[in-house]
């Protein structure tokens, strides 16, 4: 029995290593604030400009925000179940245009997990404004 | 507020309030314009799609600008020589606009229509004084620096990406001499992201 243990406890912990490797690491809210001046070309978090505004946008479906004008691809990802989350929220912002194919956002993405790590934590913390707000 | 250096302008404030910019374009811009068949022939059908999205992105923000510096303008709140490079500012954007927008339709797209300029819904509540405006309008530029600096690696077409780079270096000069006149110190940083 023993023998049939060991195996299995080290498939574990090798899983467990290499969901640690793949997370994030923990955001700070505060560099992510000076993060999303890079944002601030199309977006702000209150209002639709280029890009759809940002409060409240965590646990919102993707192109969901009414009157603005997503991309057909967009509109269609979030038809298909897409929601912003940490985790949707990271995949998209390291490469826009490979998680959301056709998307608007231009965007070659940003690739250092730290930076994506504290944008998110700055959007969440916005997000959580709204929340309070209504 | 320490010095600005403005060069002498002959554009004055009827340029800023008829948008009538003059428009001079650069090498690049010129060839990218004239250029069509050689854009086609090196474009797939899909990335040309992706790439008149991702131009009509940047236009739709040029138009953004344009307008924030129409309402800076207008405001009352900006002085000389401040006034005078703004209406610069404003033409160069014009400028993007218009080599943005001919280059779209000589990809077979529809360039995005500018929207009514209440319809950008600026923060003018927050707009009190000429540093308001000059902080407004630094974020603007700097925003749109780190936008066309992530939109050049996207682009299908690298003469695309070439002219993104032209309108990005003339945006990063915008946000330095801003901050230049916001009292700051004009370039920061090494790197910009």
């Amino acid at each position: 029995m023993r023998t049939l243990l060991l195996p299995a406890a080290l498939a574990l912990s090798l899983a467990g290593f290499v969901a640690a490797a793949s997370a994030l690491p923990p955001g700070n809210a505060e560099r992510g604030e000076k993060i999303y001046e890079r944002c601030q070309a199309c977006h702000s978090l209150d209002r639709d400009r280029t890009g759809p505004h940002h409060t409240g946008l965590i646990g919102r479906r993707a192109g969901s925000v009414p009157g603005f004008a997503y991309s057909p691809a967009m509109k269609k990802a979030g038809a298909a179940g897409l929601v912003w989350t940490e985790d949707t929220l990271d995949k998209f912002l390291k490469a826009p245009t490979k998680f959301v194919p056709g998307t608007r956002m231009g965007y070659a993405g940003i690739k250092d997990d730290q930076e994506r790590s504290d944008l998110i934590a700055y959007l969440k913390q916005a997000s959580q404004k709204e929340t309070a707000a209504h | 507020m320490s010095a600005v250096f403005v060069p002498s302008f002959r554009l004055g404030r009827r340029l800023f309030l008829t948008h009538t910019g003059v428009a001079t374009f650069s090498a690049t811009a010129v060839a990218l314009m004239a250029g069509r068949e050689s854009l086609a022939a090196t474009s797939s059908s899909g990335k040309t799609a992706n790439d008149v999205g991702i131009l009509n992105t940047a236009l739709g923000a040029e138009q953004e600008a344009i307008a924030a510096y129409q309402v800076g303008a207008e405001s009352g709140l900006l002085q000389k020589p401040v006034l005078d490079l703004a209406v610069t500012f404003q033409g160069h954007h014009k400028a993007h606009a218009d080599v943005l927008a001919n280059t779209i339709k000589k990809l077979g797209g529809k360039p995005v229509e500018a929207k009514k300029t209440a319809d950008y819904k600026f923060p003018t509540d927050k707009l009190k004084s000429q540093a308001d405006v000059l902080r407004f309008a630094a974020g603007l530029e700097k925003g749109a620096v780190s936008a066309y600096l992530g939109a050049i690696p996207v682009f299908g077409n690298r003469d695309l990406s070439k002219a993104a780079g032209s309108i990005l270096g003339d945006e990063a000069m915008h946000w330095a001499i801003l901050r230049n006149a916001l009292g700051e110190a004009p370039v920061p940083e090494a790197f910009v992201a």
